[in-house]
This record gives structure tokens, C-alpha cells and sequence, in this order.
């Protein structure tokens, strides 16, 4: 039977799917095509393009490592493996609940037991990239708005906005105060979206924030949560770098801020943690929503099954989370380790003439070249940019790609290589530094 | 305080499917500690070959173990997040996939996206092929979880594509056309048709005919087919599967607008058991799909310790054809005693050859042809038997009386209750009802006959044993 076929160009797709919202087109991702091109090895390449435009925390792998040996029941369902059936059949949406009481307590630990957390508001999700999509399906519908500080982490053009339709509305920070949120921000922010008829349901921070390197300060925080129970919308803390910070003392989450006020008018708030970052297992998709909202717990959960931890992964954490000696152990070598990291990438920029914001947490430092460019726009950013990329073969991550509002402003990642790695990568730049300054000279001296 | 997608009913636990779930949460039958609970057959979980991946799990504890090639791939699997997913891996699904379609397809590991569960996969198409508040054609009855999965956070409206018992509820080219105009009537945009095949919940397999009627239909219209095929490999009677993508060659498709239309839906929660460990995927020709699929599939990617043992088992072909030949035979097993059980006491099912549950005709039990009364029924075999099945109603059935009864999650012991219970309460239902003619009769002059004797002559003898 012959059919009637049309032969258009082809089918359509969702606006969703031929939209450019995945945000794939960014200079942040032209970058990392140069590092796939020509990847730096120590032996192999060492001309090579060192990324250090990738915040992975690998400095704390031998530590994983040494518990798995000492601890092979823990990824292997024990010697009879009598424990499989059960594991492999686990699809509930609750999760395993000796892994939601290992979060809980781990997420305890890293705040230095100054605050609680309740298994039960526990809601597990494949990363914190689904935990923050899911969280702005739940709390925003399309076309409202989220209020986020610049600068931000890129992935949250795409994370939040995408499939969400949600807009996300900038507070600008700005150097002249290390990059904190001040009320009048927040109000112009604020008052910036509903000029264009949107509806603003809520602020998104993350603390320690990305890219800075900073923690939210305790006076900063409340004056947050006072704006957004003002406006009555919610606040979302995105607190994936929580275990990075290199004192402890010096992060303050807002759980606790919270737990200060006893939990009055909390249900507003809900934080984001994940284990990608502190404890380097990006590969695993361990991520959480924990909401003190009930309903948003409810509707998380059932959200969830979009985006279920596997269950195997989720046993293997449960036994690694909940040995307290190890945890305790952990979360201190970590810290230090990164904090020797960060003071080693600070003081080799500085020797090479360049300052850094003063940062006290995460796997990177907000870097300032903002003296070196030709112009003080973002063309004269990303020509700077192009030309670390090209010449000193780095692949750092542009201020503009989060958004910042001042140009010449870097993101530079110092824990997803080796010390020798770094070594070279601040011994290239100081050089660079180094021919570039005594070029300025020659032209000035002309 | 929320958006409307957190308030609305749309993520569809209202409905009797997960209510039945529910009440069995509350009181799980145990043989020994509560041999009076209830018994879950409303799960089509595939509990009947775990064994055989434990005894491989014992002779290669290096997998799990993070070991390779006397080195540890810890590291490197912990920081894998590529969205691409692990090469080996994609590679050892696509092989897999071409063994349980008999190799009569090639498959391409590019053209492969990993999601976490089918779930994932399904809902992901949707976000890429269709608007909010546009359609997917969907034939009844249909996997009650479709109506979150689909439309949820999509948007996606589903029409049906009414099935009926006239014909073993195959699709015709009419209920194509009916489902299409109804749309239409709703002014609504169709996007495209999604087939279950394997048939969740009938548990059968399409026919040829069957899938070229979806193809013709689907490029006149230029719209697209989700194939969803996560029950592939439990098919364990003829005839065999035809997988869509062996329709499209056959036919001489593979250069033709069609090949950029067709999309499948695979998992291995159905085939292997392992629901937990969330494994699913996209495969489609059609490049602007993958590509955006792709870029999806972060929301929910596979858990890269995940993909690496799966990645392990698959690889190993003597044991996996030794499992899929295995999971076969016990499957067949299972089915053959659920349904000459059933029919011992009158109840018959729709000819069957794959899935992990049977398709059963409950009409005759019913005090009226109404989803009213088959609610009732539900209810009762819940409440007074202990026993957890789906309703038809639940999978958007057009005729009230049917039901869907899972197999393969229960023990031999458990189904041998379950059926007993069941004999017991046939027995009363039809006792029932008899007293009930008979004292219709003492107040008439003309003989009825029963609904009972109805049930089981007439077009019954054309269904199953």
C-alpha cells in the first residue's frame, strides 16, 4: 500500500531541545576542547594545556583508597554476598536509610556538630546538579525568577533554567567589598526582576561560594534570611563545598543560623549538598536535597525517582559514611591538605605580581588580572583569557562565564592535579608574568 | 509557596496502583511471621534469576573491588563524570541489546544515551520531542507509571489510543486515527506515539503487522515513536521479538525520514532485576536527539561504580547467554503456573508470551460491567484475601475487569498462597452470585443466565488456556 510521505527538512524537536539554554556555547567549554586537544602529562606532554579550569578535589584519594582495602565488604555485598538481592531490587524513593542517616551525620560532622540534621528530610539525588534543577521545579514555575549572586558557578545557566523555564536574576557583587551580598543588592535585584514582570521566588546562594573561594559571612547570612522572609520567598544553600573550607570554624552554614533562631519560619529554606566535592566523587552522582519544608520534602522525594542514587553506590557510602573514625579523620586531612594547596597557588601568583581575593574555602582561587588588560571589558578579558590559553597553555575559567559584573576576574582550580602539576602551572605563569611586565616597560619607555 | 507542578496531583500516587503498594507496606506477608499479610503481586520486579548474578559476583570479586589488570581503577572511576559514559560500557549495552534481538540489528554504542533508569529515559524524550501541553498518543492499558513519568515536570499531555479485548487489545489503525482526531478536537499539537513492547501490562509481544501500522501511521502523520522495550529479554514463548528498529531495514526504511522518528527505551531493572541500580538508556538515529539527550542526561547520569560492574557482567557473553536462556526458562515456568492455576478456578488470561505479570479477565466476578464494581472487587481482594493486584482502571483500561498479576517478585510458596486464597474467594464471589439468580429466578418467569456462565464462554475460548 503506498503511503503519502512528506519530506520536510525534518521533525521537530522541542523548543527545550534546540534551545542554546544547555549553555554548551560558553567560552567555559571552548576551554576545555583546547585541554582535550592537547592534555598536559608529566612525561608524555609536559608542553601539554594544564586544566585548571575543573574544580575536582583529587588531594585526598589515598584516603578512600586505604579504607576500601581495609574495608573490601563495604563495596562488595560481604563474602556470601548474601546482601545483593536486596541491594539490586532497592528502588524505593526514601533511599536506604542507613545512607540517609550516614549523610545526615557526615553533614554534622562537617559543620563541627553545629547542627543538627534529620535523616528524614534527607532526599537523595543523582549529584547536586538534579538536586538543584528538582529544587527550582518545586519551588518556581516557568518564567518566575531566582535571584543568584555574581559572580556563580556557570552550570547554574543551564542547571536551573533549562528544562525549568525558570530566569535567573543576578545580584551584582562587587570587588570593592570582596564580592559580599550587601541588602542593597539584593533589593536592586529584587526590584530588577519584577520591573520585568517577573515573579521572584527565591534567592540561591552558595556557600562556601563558587568561584570565589569565600565563606558567607554569619552577618551576611542573616541579613539574607531577614530579605527573603521579608519578600516571603525561599532561600536555597548550595553547600557542596562545606567540607572544603580550611578552617572550620570559619563556615558557617545556614542550618545553623536557622537552628539560632529555633527553626522559626525555616520551612522557606533548603540546602543543597553532595559529595562531589569533598569527598572527590564526582562519578558516583551523590547528591541531596535537604529541605526544612515538609511538602518540598514530600514532593522532592517523589521527584526524585528521576534521579535515583544507585542503590549499589548508596551501600558503599553508607558503610564509608557511617565510621566515624574514618569521617572525622577525613574531613581534617582533607582540609589542611587543601588549605596547604591554596596557600601554595597564592603565593606563587603573588610572586608572579598577581593577587587573589582572600578565599578560606573550596578547590579553586579568584584570581585578579584585572590590572593587566588592555581594556577593562570583557573582550579585554577573554583576549587576556585566550592568550593564557594559547601561550601559557592554561585552561582557567573567564569571570565572565560566572557572570561577574567587573572584568579581568579568573577562576583557577588547584586540586585536580598533582603539587608537581601546580608547580609547573604557577612557574608558566610567573613567566608569562614576568615577559609581559617587561614588555609594558619597553612600551612605556617608547 | 510552591510552584504548581509541587501542588497539582500530577505526580499520580492517588491512584490505585501505588495505593495498593501502600497497603501492602503496612503488612507484608512473611511465611513465617505473618503468613496472613498481604502478598505483593502488584510489582513487576524480576526476582527469578538474582542467584545467577550472585554466583558470578563470588567468582569475580576484582570488579567490585575497584581492581583491574592488578592495579586499582578507584580513582579514575570515582571522578568519571562524562556525560558520554563509560565507553566499554555503552559498548557491552549495545552488544547486548543486539543478542536479544537475535543480531537481526546492528547497534551503534554512539548512538547510546545512559540515564539513571528508564524513568529517566522516558521522561527525557519527552522533554526533547514535545512542548508542554503538547501530546503522546499512549495505547491502553498502559503502565499506570507513565502518567508522572510523562507528564509531570514535562508537561506533556497523553491521549489514548483505545485497545479492547474484541481484538487482544492490538492496535488498529482506527484507535490510531480516533486518538489522533480526539486530540485534534482538543485542539492539542501531537508530538508522537509511545508503544510498550513488550506490553506492560499485557505481556505480550508485537506482532509485525502491528508495528508497521504505528510506522505507516507515525510518518503520514510525522510524528515520532518511543519504543519502550525495557521487557525485551523476558520473553520466553513465540513468537518472537520484533524490535522496532529490525521493522525500519526490513521495509527499507534505514535512509527514509523514518529512521530519524524512532527512538527506544531500554533497562536493565526488568531484564536482569537490578531496579536499584538504575540503568537505563536512549538509542535513537537521530543525531539532534542524542545531542540534546545527552546534555539531559546529566540530571540523572549512572553511578559510575554502577556502569563499570554492569559493564563487567555484561562483557562476560558465556555467562550472559547462559542467564538470558536461563531467565527464559524460569520466566515460562512462573507464567505456566500462575495461569493453569487460574484456570483451575475458572479464571482465564490473555495469551501471553513475555513481561513479569499476566493480563487477567476478572469480568465475570464483577456485580456490574462498571469500573465501580471492579474497583469493589479490587478493593475486596485487597482487604479480604490479602492480596495486592493492579486494575485495569489503574492502566487506563477501556473495559472495567481486567487486572494485571505479577509473577516473577514472589517465591513459588508465595504465589501457591496466593492462588489458594484466591480459589476461596472465586469460590464465594460465584456463590454468591448464584444465590443471588436464584432468588432473581423464584421472582421470574424467565431463566437467566448467569454472568459467570457468560464469562466463560464467550469469546474465552480464543484467549488463553
Amino acid at each position: 500500500m503506498a503511503i503519502e510521505i512528506v519530506q520536510p527538512s525534518g521533525v521537530g524537536l522541542s523548543k527545550i531541545a534546540v534551545s542554546e539554554t544547555h549553555g554548551e556555547n560558553s567560552p567555559y567549554f571552548a576551554g576545555w576542547k583546547a585541554y582535550d586537544e592537547n592534555p598536559y602529562h608529566e612525561k608524555d606532554n609536559p608542553s601539554g594545556v594544564i586544566q585548571m579550569g575543573l574544580a575536582e578535589n583529587q588531594v585526598s584519594f589515598d584516603l578512600l583508597e586505604k579504607y576500601l582495602e581495609s574495608n573490601q565488604e563495604a563495596a562488595s555485598w560481604g563474602k556470601k554476598v548474601s546482601g545483593f538481592k536486596e541491594n539490586a531490587l532497592f528502588q524505593d524513593y526514601h533511599g536506604l536509610l542507613s545512607f540517609r542517616k550516614a549523610m545526615a551525620s557526615f553533614m554534622e560532622k562537617v559543620r563541627g556538630g553545629k547542627a543538627k540534621f534529620d535523616p528524614e528530610r534527607v532526599v537523595l539525588t543523582a549529584g547536586a546538579t538534579a538536586a538543584n534543577e528538582l529544587l527550582t521545579f518545586i519551588l518556581a514555575d516557568p518564567g518566575d525568577a531566582l535571584l543568584i549572586p555574581t559572580p556563580y558557578y556557570p552550570g547554574f545557566d543551564r542547571d536551573l533554567r533549562w528544562r525549568t523555564g525558570v530566569e535567573i536574576v543576578p545580584i551584582h557583587c562587587e570587588s570593592s567589598n570582596n564580592f559580599q551580598i550587601t541588602p542593597e543588592a539584593l533589593e536592586s535585584a529584587y526590584d530588577h526582576a519584577t520591573s520585568m514582570n517577573m515573579k521572584v521566588r527565591g534567592v540561591l546562594i552558595t556557600n562556601p561560594s563558587n568561584p570565589l573561594g569565600a565563606t558567607v559571612q554569619r552577618k551576611v547570612l542573616e541579613e539574607i534570611l531577614d530579605f527573603v522572609t521579608r519578600k516571603n520567598i525561599h532561600l536555597v544553600s548550595d553547600e557542596i563545598y562545606s567540607g572544603s573550607v580550611f578552617h572550620s570554624h570559619e563556615f558557617i552554614s545556614i542550618a545553623e543560623i536557622l537552628e539560632s533562631r529555633n527553626h522559626q519560619d525555616s520551612e522557606r529554606c533548603h540546602i543543597v549538598y553532595s559529595l562531589s566535592k569533598d569527598l572527590g566523587l564526582p562519578g558516583f552522582r551523590v547528591g541531596t536535597v535537604y529541605s526544612y519544608n515538609d511538602q518540598v520534602v514530600t514532593t522532592a522525594r517523589r521527584m526524585s525517582s528521576f534521579t535515583l542514587i544507585s542503590s549499589q553506590t548508596q551501600l558503599l557510602l553508607a558503610t564509608m559514611l557511617s565510621d566515624s573514625e574514618f569521617t572525622e579523620k577525613y574531613i581534617e586531612i582533607n582540609r589542611e591538605r587543601l588549605r596547604k594547596r591554596y596557600e601554595t597557588i597564592v603565593d606563587g601568583l603573588k610572586r608572579a605580581g598577581i593577587e587573589c581575593l582572600k578565599g578560606n574555602a573550596g578547590l579553586f582561587c579568584w584570581m585578579n588580572l584585572s590590572p593587566y588588560l588592555s581594556e577593562n571589558t570583557k573582550s579585554g578579558e577573554l583576549e587576556i583569557w585566550k592568550t593564557i590559553m594559547e601561550e601559557v597553555r592554561l585552561n582557567i575559567s573567564p569571570g565572565s562565564s560566572c557572570r561577574c559584573s567587573e572584568a579581568g576576574w579568573f577562576r583557577v582550580c588547584f586540586a585536580n592535579m598533582s603539587e608537581e602539576t601546580l608547580e609547573v602551572a604557577l612557574l608558566r605563569l610567573h613567566e608569562f608574568m614576568d615577559t609581559r611586565r617587561r614588555e609594558r616597560n619597553m612600551l612605556s619607555v617608547l | 509557596m510552591l510552584s504548581k507542578k509541587a501542588s497539582v496531583d500530577s505526580h499520580g500516587e492517588e491512584s490505585s496502583y501505588f495505593m495498593g503498594l501502600q497497603e501492602y507496606e503496612k503488612n507484608p506477608y512473611d511465611p513465617v511471621h505473618n503468613p496472613s499479610g498481604i502478598i505483593q503481586l502488584g510489582l513487576a520486579e524480576n526476582q527469578l534469576s538474582m542467584e545467577l548474578l550472585e554466583s558470578w559476583l563470588e567468582k569475580n570479586s576484582d570488579v567490585t573491588g575497584f581492581k583491574e589488570d592488578g592495579g586499582s581503577i578507584f580513582k579514575e572511576l570515582a571522578l568519571f563524570q562524562d556525560y558520554h559514559g563509560l565507553p566499554t560500557f555503552k559498548k557491552e549495552l549495545a552488544e547486548f541489546m543486539e543478542e536479544i534481538r537475535g543480531k537481526r540489528v546492528r547497534m551503534d554504542p554512539n548512538k547510546v544515551v545512559l540515564t539513571a533508569g528508564s524513568t529517566s529515559a522516558n521522561e527525557t524524550l519527552m522533554f526533547c520531542l514535545a512542548d508542554a501541553g503538547d501530546v503522546f498518543l499512549i495505547p491502553t492499558p498502559y503502565y499506570p507509571g507513565y502518567d508522572r513519568d510523562l507528564k509531570w515536570r514535562t508537561g506533556v499531555e497523553i491521549v489514548p489510543i483505545q485497545c479492547t479485548s474484541s481484538n487482544y487489545f492490538r492496535i488498529t489503525k482506527f484507535a490510531l486515527e480516533e486518538a489522533y482526531k480526539q486530540a485534534q478536537k482538543q485542539n492539542l499539537n501531537v508530538k508522537g506515539i509511545l508503544i510498550t513492547n513488550p506490553s506492560n501490562p499485557l505481556g505480550t509481544t508485537m506482532s509485525k503487522e502491528e508495528i508497521d501500522i504505528v510506522i505507516n501511521f507515525c510518518m503520514t502523520k510525522l510524528i515520532h515513536i518511543v519504543s519502550d522495550e525495557i521487557f525485551s529479554a523476558t520473553v520466553f514463548s513465540s513468537p518472537k521479538f520484533v524490535s522496532i528498529l529490525e521493522a525500519l531495514p526490513e521495509r527499507n526504511l534505514q535512509d527514509s525520514i523514518a529512521m530519524n522518528l524512532v527512538h527506544v527505551v531500554y533497562s536493565l531493572s526488568k531484564d536482569l532485576g537490578l531496579s536499584g541500580f538504575r540503568v537505563g538508556m536512549i538509542y535513537s538515529n537521530n543525531k539532534m536527539v542524542i545531542s540534546a539527550a545527552t546534555k539531559m542526561s546529566s540530571f540523572g547520569l549512572i553511578s559510575s561504580q554502577t556502569q563499570h560492574l554492569i559493564s563487567n557482567i555484561l562483557g562476560d557473553k558465556k555467562f550472559m547467554k547462559y542467564y538470558m536462556k536461563e531467565n527464559a526458562r524460569r520466566l515460562k515456568k512462573r507464567h505456566e503456573m500462575l495461569v493453569s492455576k487460574l484456570k483451575r478456578i475458572g479464571i482465564r488470561c490473555l495469551r501471553s508470551n513475555a513481561g513479569l505479570f499476566c493480563w487477567v479477565n476478572m469480568r465475570h466476578l464483577l456485580s456490574c460491567d462498571t469500573f465501580e464494581a471492579e474497583f469493589e472487587l479490587w478493593n475486596k481482594i485487597l482487604c479480604n484475601i490479602k492480596l495486592n493486584i493492579s486494575p485495569g482502571s489503574s492502566c487506563h483500561c477501556s473495559e472495567p475487569g481486567w487486572f494485571r498479576i505479577c509473577f516473577a517478585n514472589v517465591s513459588e510458596e508465595m504465589l501457591q498462597v496466593s492462588m489458594q486464597r484466591m480459589k476461596v474467594f472465586v469460590e464465594t464471589v460465584i456463590g454468591d452470585q448464584i444465590r443471588h439468580r436464584n432468588m432473581q429466578i423464584s421472582f421470574s418467569r424467565k431463566p437467566l443466565v448467569t454472568k459467570w456462565a457468560f464469562g466463560l464462554s464467550s469469546f474465552d475460548h480464543q484467549l488463553d488456556r
